[in-house]
């Protein structure tokens, strides 16, 4: 019998931890394998954890926290990473930003109420000549602007983009 | 397939090389992040079934390789023989490209690159102003291999050096060899590498570590990024030669437990880097270069990734090691070294990407050779990622020594047309901002650090005329915030009174005291914090207000925004007489601001006004002001 809690398969969550092997050290790889499956961390998914690798609660939410790379907040459908680092920023990513924020009336790391959209800034995603970057899914889209993100957003909400999400070979254009 | 030996490994690179003589032609299409995001996917894919239609897989290959550097004209493929490389590849064009160049060896003119200055196009890529005053010393093998085959590094002589410093060389001597060569830490902080690695071949310990920092924080910069990209071997070789240097007592031939043991701790934004390093780590175990009796020389080595959480503190070497140990990133005092007492509290070995990437040159080409390039005090390369309001982004890699001046003006072509030069960032958030008469400086450690800014990790973002200091002083403020671990009181504290300051400079309520006050609280911040987070935090602020004084004085005294982006201080409007009537700032304003008729001056009604800025990217003829 699968043992859910909340909605989560905590089995699927032993199988993520004994991949690693149950050693406090492997906390922060086993937060990303949870985030990887789930878009989040989830609060049963932390407190199995906790227990599992027998380290204080306090500890791992302390790494769940401290860390930018995680979110307590599950993420919507379609996720838009903006990249805030230098070179973005002096090429205008703040209109980016605002865009979303205006399109989507929700702040940065928040999700949409109907949990289609969500989006958050990054510092730097290694794409600087391209600036401003936004990452969806797999897919990198150079040179953004107001006009180009709100595109997109568009093209999401009406299915005419397709989320691309397997790395290298089966992403789509 | 493993190499067995030194002899073995290099029978096996004769006959890779060998098998490759079978090839007429070669193309090589960039995969770097930079051209993914130019969508050289869809360019492959269009390769990929252009050559099977036309059966020319067995004389054709086919590379998909990590960066080229020219990330602005992507996507890029680069055609050997005769080093053609054609920019801003459409997937269209390849039937024509396959036909006539791979099959007839023409030149397609309108597929090369173009001079904005001369307009006239060049065909070679070593002719390219970007490219031609380059040393790629480390990123010249980008182009010539598929970073996913381990077998195309070996045949390129990779794993040579490593071989040379297992049977030829003894740890002594291996660093003796670093330390001649004057390899400085290409992490930001410039500390001798040799003298780094002696101190952990003393550390008494029977376990010792090395870690290779691919947590390349600084925002503006990727070049650890495209080295683990586009040449994961080169920077795994250089791992291997520096465990092998700080483990004397790892004598060749025993069998015991392995002495030494590595990490790659990765930026987890960086998925493509952390898929090839993984992909290659792997590699290098079943060909013998990784795990027990590498190369039958009886030393053992193993490499395990970590994959980093996203904290820009934990680009500090004791932030980095308490991230391995499943810990928050904060750093600890710096009188317990981390040579000594590091991960474990075993003696560690701590080198950025670009560091360990420069070790297997070094050792194979000796000292000498290596300081042939750059300067005294910082030999070798450097790499830059060189972006910001330049034409020609991308990733460059030049001597030690060059002026900023060559880098921006020559390689970089200058700012974009209409615009003039403002500033030139260098070192990420810890570094500072130069003006136009700093730009004759050579970046090298020691130069860049006497004129208030640092080299960093090798990030340089041009400013101009469009950007505003005190905005781009408020960035890095908010940024280090953000990322301050919150141990140290200054820090933590000091940042966010900062960021209230230049807020309210931003926003119009600056007061007069307010620039004495930033610099007071900066050596607050520079005297009480642990780590170099803490201590540079307020160089951004420090360097603006030296070299850009005027513009806080203009947002301070006459409240406004000579650069036209702190919102509250600015107000678009049109300016009537630049103005030709073509609508288009009217076409792609949002909210109706912008009106007026065909051919006459058009008008942006301020209520209306959302301050988004499309008109005044759009507008041709400089007729959008934002500053009256």
């Amino acid at each position: 019998m699968v043992e859910t809690v909340a909605g989560i398969d905590i089995s699927r969550v032993d199988e993520i931890i004994d991949r690693s092997g149950a050693d406090p050290e492997a906390l922060i790889g086993i937060l990303q394998d949870i985030q990887n499956e789930w878009h989040y961390l989830p609060l049963p998914a932390l407190k199995r954890v906790a227990e599992r690798i027998n380290v204080p609660r306090n500890r791992v939410w302390a790494v769940a926290t401290f860390y930018e790379a995680f979110t307590l907040e599950p993420r919507g459908r379609v996720h838009f990473m903006v990249c805030t680092g230098t070179a973005c920023h002096v090429r205008g990513a703040e209109d980016v930003l605002r865009a979303l924020e205006d399109e989507l009336m929700i702040e940065v790391g928040h999700t949409t109420p109907d949990g289609e959209f969500s989006f958050e800034t990054a510092h730097c995603l290694g794409a600087c000549a391209m600036g401003p970057v936004v990452v969806v899914g797999d897919e990198y889209h150079g040179h953004m602007s107001r006009a180009k993100i709100l595109d997109l957003l568009t093209g999401f909400r009406d299915g005419s983009t397709e989320l691309a999400e397997v790395r290298g070979e089966a992403a789509v254009e | 397939m493993k190499a067995t030996s030194r002899d073995h490994l290099a029978e096996i690179a004769r006959e890779i090389a060998e098998s490759y003589g079978r090839f007429k032609t070669t193309i090589s299409v960039c995969g770097g992040t930079g051209c993914q995001a130019s969508g050289c996917r869809s360019v492959r894919h269009a390769l990929e079934a252009e050559l099977k239609k036309r059966n020319l897989t067995d004389i054709v290959r086919l590379l998909v390789t990590g960066c080229h550097g020219f990330c602005q004209q992507g996507p890029l493929i680069l055609i050997r023989p005769g080093d053609i490389l054609y920019c801003k590849v459409q997937p269209d064009w390849v039937p024509r490209i396959v036909e006539e160049t791979v099959i007839h060896g023409r030149t397609i003119d309108n597929f090369l690159y173009r001079d904005p200055v001369s307009m006239i196009r060049i065909e070679k890529e070593q002719d390219i102003p970007f490219y031609a005053v380059q040393s790629k010393l480390i990123l010249g093998d980008n182009t010539c291999l598929d970073p996913t085959d381990i077998r195309d590094y070996i045949a390129l002589g990779g794993y040579q050096a490593l071989a040379k410093a297992l049977f030829d060389l003894d740890p002594e001597e291996i660093i003796e060899i670093i330390q001649a060569s004057r390899l400085r830490g290409r992490g930001g902080g410039g500390f001798p590498t040799g003298r780094k690695w002696a101190s952990a071949l003393k550390a008494p310990g029977d376990h010792k570590w090395v870690i290779c920092n691919a947590d390349e924080g600084d925002p503006g910069a990727f070049m650890d990024e495209s080295i683990l990209e586009g040449n994961p071997h080169l920077v795994l070789e250089g791992m291997i030669i520096g465990a092998r240097a700080i483990c004397a007592d790892a004598p060749v031939g025993s069998t015991e437990l392995a002495k030494v043991g590595g990490f790659v701790y990765v930026r987890n934004e960086y998925p493509l880097a952390l898929e090839r390093i993984s992909e290659a780590i792997n590699q290098a175990r079943e060909w013998g270069f990784l795990g027990k009796n590498i190369l039958g020389s009886g030393f053992d080595f193993d490499i395990r990734i970590n994959r980093g959480g996203g904290a820009f503190v934990c680009g500090e070497s004791t932030a980095l090691i308490a991230s391995l140990e499943g810990k928050p990133g904060e750093p600890r005092a710096k009188y317990i070294h981390t040579v000594e007492h590091g991960y474990h509290s075993e003696p560690t070995v701590l080198n950025n990407v670009e560091t360990w990437a420069n070790v297997p040159g070094i050792i194979r080409h000796g000292p000498a050779k290596y300081r042939e390039l750059g300067t005294e005090g910082s030999p070798g390369t450097k790499i830059f990622s060189l972006v910001g309001k330049v034409q020609n982004t991308g990733l460059v890699e030049i001597p030690m020594g060059t002026s900023l001046r060559r880098l921006v003006e020559d390689i970089g072509g200058g700012v974009p047309e209409k615009k003039t030069f403002k500033a030139v960032q260098t070192g990420g958030p810890s570094g500072g901002c130069l003006p136009e008469s700093l730009l004759d400086l050579p970046v090298d450690f020691d130069a860049l650090t006497e004129a208030g800014s640092m080299m960093g990790s090798g990030g340089i973002i041009v400013m101009d005329s469009d950007t505003c200091m005190v905005d781009v002083a408020r960035y890095f403020v908010r940024f280090l915030e953000s990322e301050s671990c919150g141990k140290c009181t200054p820090c933590r504290e000091g940042l966010r009174e900062m960021d209230r300051i230049l807020t309210r400079i931003t926003e119009g309520r600056g007061e007069s005291g307010d620039p004495a006050y930033l610099v007071e609280l900066a050596r607050w911040m520079e005297g009480g914090s642990l780590c170099a987070l803490g201590t540079t935090a307020a160089n951004p602020v420090l360097s603006t207000l030296k070299h850009f004084s005027d513009e806080y004085t203009t947002h301070i005294t006459d409240r406004k925004c000579p650069a036209g982006v702190c919102r509250e201080l600015t107000e678009y409007y049109v300016v009537e007489e630049n103005c030709t009537g073509c609508t288009l700032c009217a076409k792609v304003c949002p909210t109706g601001a912008a009106s007026g008729e065909s051919k006459k001056a058009h008008s942006i009604d301020t209520l209306l006004c959302i301050k988004c800025n499309e008109c005044y990217k759009a507008c041709k003829f400089d007729a959008i002001g934002r500053c009256r």
